[in-house]
């Protein structure tokens, strides 16, 4: 990238801060959810729900202290990202909430009432998004634990190995006195930052040292190996921890950034023709994916006379319709188990607030993907541009992952819709997510510093003879 | 590094709009279908979430609802005397769905119909629950108990229609069956349920026979042919002799005999004598005089051969098959292939009875809305012409004749024309096992003729004769006869 031509969408000079903007937005962020528990709890109780001043208060706080340090250590910052991700933790903790009154899948074997610790990751997540904010001056320190992230994302993503299964994914670990951790949620973010770092120096090597053939840019072997490697390692966490939505995220994640960083369409075409090996040769193995692929074919298929969950999911946004049942009025428990308010809570949406009620929160994570990948276009160094449109496909890939599965659109894995589901890992991997994106984008929309006067511009001496 | 940055921009945008797409599919392209899938749990959830509405005879309700506590379903459906209705109602079962009457006025009985829209509206408006309407039957109490406790413990069905309208007045079937006692979701039910079920219950008390199940018609069928003769000419005066020699020889089989019932003198003997005296050998000369064409034209005009006669709850096919010389022959006797419901049976002595004019049978007449506001009003509908009328007027009067001093005597009612056909129909190889004992009747007055009947009895193991049907059957036609003039007077 030449520092002369003029490609950031964002002039260096002059940029508003927006945070007058984002104060706004985050107030509707607020009063939307706190509208959304007024109205479960009428269709519930037909009474205003009791926790409603202490909903507000927290989730406004929250939002408010988020804001101030925004305004504060990122006053460039986008000034969408923190309204959305916002709204959505909210509406998250409403969902949540509502389906904690359903007594048959709030029994005490399933985990009881979430929301309330829901509650408490989300403060931690924006804890972290402080913390973030603050103590991360510029982004571009990560670039020097490159290898460190590396050694970390390993590390986090092979040990679910060493627990046992849970929900029949081996992708938690259990620690004593704590909880379970998902330590994929992390591992994404990590390994965008060794991803970006690495690519950042490597690029020029994977992108001229090549051969031409048949219109392709054939990489040399030894680019071409990371690559495998890490096509392989994907594989591996699939068939090791039946975990078909990590590895996808992990490979997805790893192609869009080598595009991004060599602009060859050639490790697109080797992206999707390994991927595509990958998936046939463990579908020919794995009997656990057989079976998602098998129900992704037959949705409505009965087993042992029984409606399956991903029966019952399809009839829920089927009953939801346009409109939607209404807040608290609609069925989706009878999806059963653990799983609504998590991997499917999707369909709580769906069912209660109908298809323009799903539709408007895809298109929430829509502009946050797109302020994501805005971001690293403004971003003015390749390391911020790298690490801001990794974080962004990661999300994007996440979303479209668990929402295509869901809906049936692909077959289902067993993954978190970001800060709507349940599930501490994912809500406080995610608000650091959104931070670092916070970060880069302060960086990259920060106006210039005003050139020191240089010697070279005075006048010229005229020096007579 | 942009202008892969834009492109994968546009790919994280057609990742979202993909996701667009599909929801947009199965909420909205998928979304009723999906709704209203029979396993949706929630189509039950909905049917029991209010008290259901009603199915009305004679202004009172036959069915109730009770509130349970069994989990989801706040309410169960509880039925009067449902023995005796179960072939009208059908049954709405929380753990078995739901079949005739009960499921298909669903939406109205639920409340959720399209056309309760406005009343719904009002509803939401008020604040008050979705209720159900009601569904107003046309069937007649009185001639309902009649059929029912004239069947008593035998197996049989009794179909009875208003030739004038097409209204059905009695639909009995036994063995019957309680649909109160499957109603629920409790393991009982359960069991009741499966007690029913023909696997484990040779007695079918789930089967409605006098809508769903065919018989031969035997000796009942040969009003059709009779009719058929008329209206295709090869006979216009039903007390001319015909040509008719006995013993009768099956065309194209090598001598094989056509008999008639015992030793009753049925040599060249007119129309009327030999519906009296119920020959075999005349009608079955007369079905294979006429050939199978012109019998089966007659029958579908009458409603055999018709897969859709939908009463709303649909009956099932009568048949008067495409068949050789000989069998036609035997069909025109009502042996051999053809088949016939009870209503079927019904439908001819109606359209006879109603001067050779079918009436379309139903026997839902009215929904109504919760407020009282009638949906839908059924207005009757003729459905063919098998006879002219002159015809129907000759038909009529050797049927009376039966009654008078045939087969048919049983019968009878002081100061009323009975007109009347009996029938036992063989069946099994070798006509090993016990016939059907049939009679089909009308009622007239000086009024009209408000009642015409079918009545079938199986196993009648008692007589093999072809009064059986006379015997056995006639006097239940008769109770309901009369207790549907009963409530004219």
């Amino acid at each position: 990238m030449s520092s002369t031509t003029n490609t950031t969408t964002i002039g260096t000079i002059g940029a508003p801060s927006r945070r007058n903007t984002e104060l706004a937005l985050l107030v509707f962020a607020v009063i939307i959810p706190v509208f959304a528990y007024i109205n479960v709890g009428l269709a519930k109780e037909e009474t205003v729900p009791a926790g409603v001043l202490g909903y507000t208060l927290g989730l406004g706080l929250l939002a408010g202290v988020a804001h101030l340090v925004v305004r504060k250590w990122a006053p460039y910052a986008d000034p969408l990202m923190l309204p959305i991700a916002t709204l959505l933790n909210g509406l998250g903790l409403v969902f949540i909430w509502r389906l904690d009154q359903e007594p048959q899948i709030s029994t005490p074997q399933l985990g009881g009432a979430m929301a309330p610790g829901q509650l408490m990751w989300s403060t931690l997540g924006v804890a972290l998004f402080l913390g973030v904010l603050i103590f991360l001056k510029d982004h571009r320190v990560l670039q020097r634990y490159t290898y460190i992230s590396m050694v970390v994302a390993l590390v986090l993503l092979i040990s679910p190995i060493f627990f046992p299964a849970r929900f029949g994914a081996r992708i938690w670990i259990t620690i004593p006195g704590v909880g379970s951790l998902q330590p994929g949620e992390f591992a994404k973010i990590i390994i965008a930052i060794f991803f970006a770092g690495y690519l950042m120096v490597k690029r020029d090597a994977l992108a001229l040292a090549s051969r031409r053939f048949m219109g392709l840019y054939l990489p040399r072997g030894r680019d071409l190996g990371p690559i495998l490697v890490i096509w392989a390692l994907s594989l591996m966490i699939l068939v090791f921890e039946t975990d078909l939505g990590t590895s996808l995220l992990f490979f997805g994640l790893f192609v869009i950034m080598l595009y991004v960083a060599t602009e060859r369409t050639s490790w697109i075409v080797f992206g999707l023709l390994l991927s595509a090996g990958g998936a046939v040769a463990v579908a020919t193995f794995e009997s656990h994916v057989q079976v998602r692929v098998h129900n992704w074919l037959n949705p409505l298929e009965l087993l042992n006379g029984g409606v399956t969950e991903t029966a019952q999911a399809m009839y829920s946004f089927g009953s939801g319709g346009i409109l939607g049942s209404g807040l608290g009025q609609g069925y989706s428990r009878l999806i059963g188990g653990i799983a609504p308010k998590s991997d499917y809570i999707l369909a709580t949406v769906g069912e209660e607030i109908g298809l323009a009620g799903l539709m408007a929160i895809l298109m929430l994570y829509g502009l946050l993907i797109e302020r994501g990948i805005r971001t690293a276009l403004a971003a003015r160094d390749p390391f911020g541009k790298l690490l801001a449109v990794g974080l962004s496909g990661a999300f994007a890939l996440q979303v479209f992952v668990v929402a295509g599965g869901v809906t049936g659109l692909i077959p289902l894995t067993g993954m978190t819709m970001p800060f709507l589901a349940q599930g501490g890992s994912s809500v406080i991997a995610n608000w650091a997510l959104v931070a670092i994106l916070l970060r880069i984008s302060d960086t990259a929309r920060r106006p210039a510093p005003t050139p020191a006067p240089s010697t070279d511009a005075e006048m010229t001496q005229v020096v007579r003879p | 590094m942009n202008k892969p940055l834009r492109r994968v921009a546009i790919f994280c945008g057609l990742l979202v709009l993909a996701l667009l797409v599909r929801v947009n599919w199965v909420q909205f392209v998928e979304g009723d279908q999906l709704k209203n899938d029979t396993n949706n749990r929630r189509v039950a959830i909905e049917r029991y979430s209010t008290p259901r509405g009603n199915i009305i005879v004679d202004g009172k309700a036959i069915t109730g609802s009770t509130t349970t506590d069994s989990g989801d379903f706040k309410y169960k459906r509880t039925y009067k005397n449902g023995k005796m209705w179960a072939p009208v109602t059908g049954y709405a079962s929380q753990a078995f769905d739901a079949n005739q009457l009960e499921k298909l006025n669903d939406g109205i009985l639920t409340g959720t119909d399209d056309r309760l829209f406005f009343s719904r509206t009002v509803d939401m408006f008020t604040g008050s629950k979705q209720k159900g309407g009601n569904v107003v039957t046309t069937l007649d109490a009185k001639a309902q108990k009649a059929a029912f406790e004239g069947l008593g413990n035998q197996k049989g069905a009794v179909a009875a229609i208003n030739p004038e309208t097409g209204a059905i007045l009695a639909l009995a079937s036994t063995p019957s069956y309680d649909p109160s006692t499957f109603a629920g979701m409790s393991n009982k039910d359960a069991e009741a349920y499966n007690g029913l079920l023909k696997k484990n219950n040779p007695d079918e008390p789930m089967l409605n026979r006098a809508l769903r199940q065919t018989y031969p018609p035997g000796s009942t069928f040969k009003v059709v042919t009779a009719s058929a003769a008329l209206e295709n000419g090869l006979y216009t005066d039903v007390d001319a002799k015909t040509d008719s020699p006995v013993p009768y020889t099956l065309p194209d089989t090598a001598g094989l005999p056509l008999k008639n019932e015992g030793s009753i003198q049925c040599e060249n003997v007119s129309l009327r004598e030999a519906l009296r005296l119920s020959c075999n050998t005349v009608f079955g000369k007369v079905s294979a005089d006429l050939g199978n064409k012109k019998m089966k034209a007659e029958a579908e005009k009458f409603g055999f051969n018709n897969s859709k006669i939908d009463t709303p709850v649909r009956a099932a096919e009568s048949i008067f098959p495409t068949d050789n010389r000989p069998q036609n022959a035997m069909a025109g006797i009502g042996q051999a292939s053809n088949r016939a419901t009870p209503l079927q049976m019904a439908m001819v002595a109606s359209a006879v009875a109603n001067g050779g004019k079918l009436m379309r049978p139903y026997m839902v007449d009215q929904l109504v809305a919760p407020n009282l506001n009638v949906v839908q009003q059924h207005t009757p509908q003729e459905m063919s012409r098998p006879l002219s009328p002159e015809n129907a007027q000759k038909i009529q009067s050797i049927m009376e004749t039966v009654v008078k001093s045939g087969t048919g005597t049983n019968a009878q009612i002081p100061n009323v024309t009975v007109g009347g056909k009996t029938g036992t129909a063989q069946h099994g190889e070798n006509n090993k096992d016990n016939p059907y004992a049939w009679f089909i009747s009308y009622a007239k007055t000086d009024k009209g003729t408000p009642v015409a009947v079918a009545v079938v009895i199986e196993g009648s193991d008692t007589l093999r004769d072809d009064i059986a049907g006379g015997k056995l059957a006639a006097p239940i036609a008769k109770r309901v006869m009369e207790a549907v003039l009963e409530g004219e007077k």
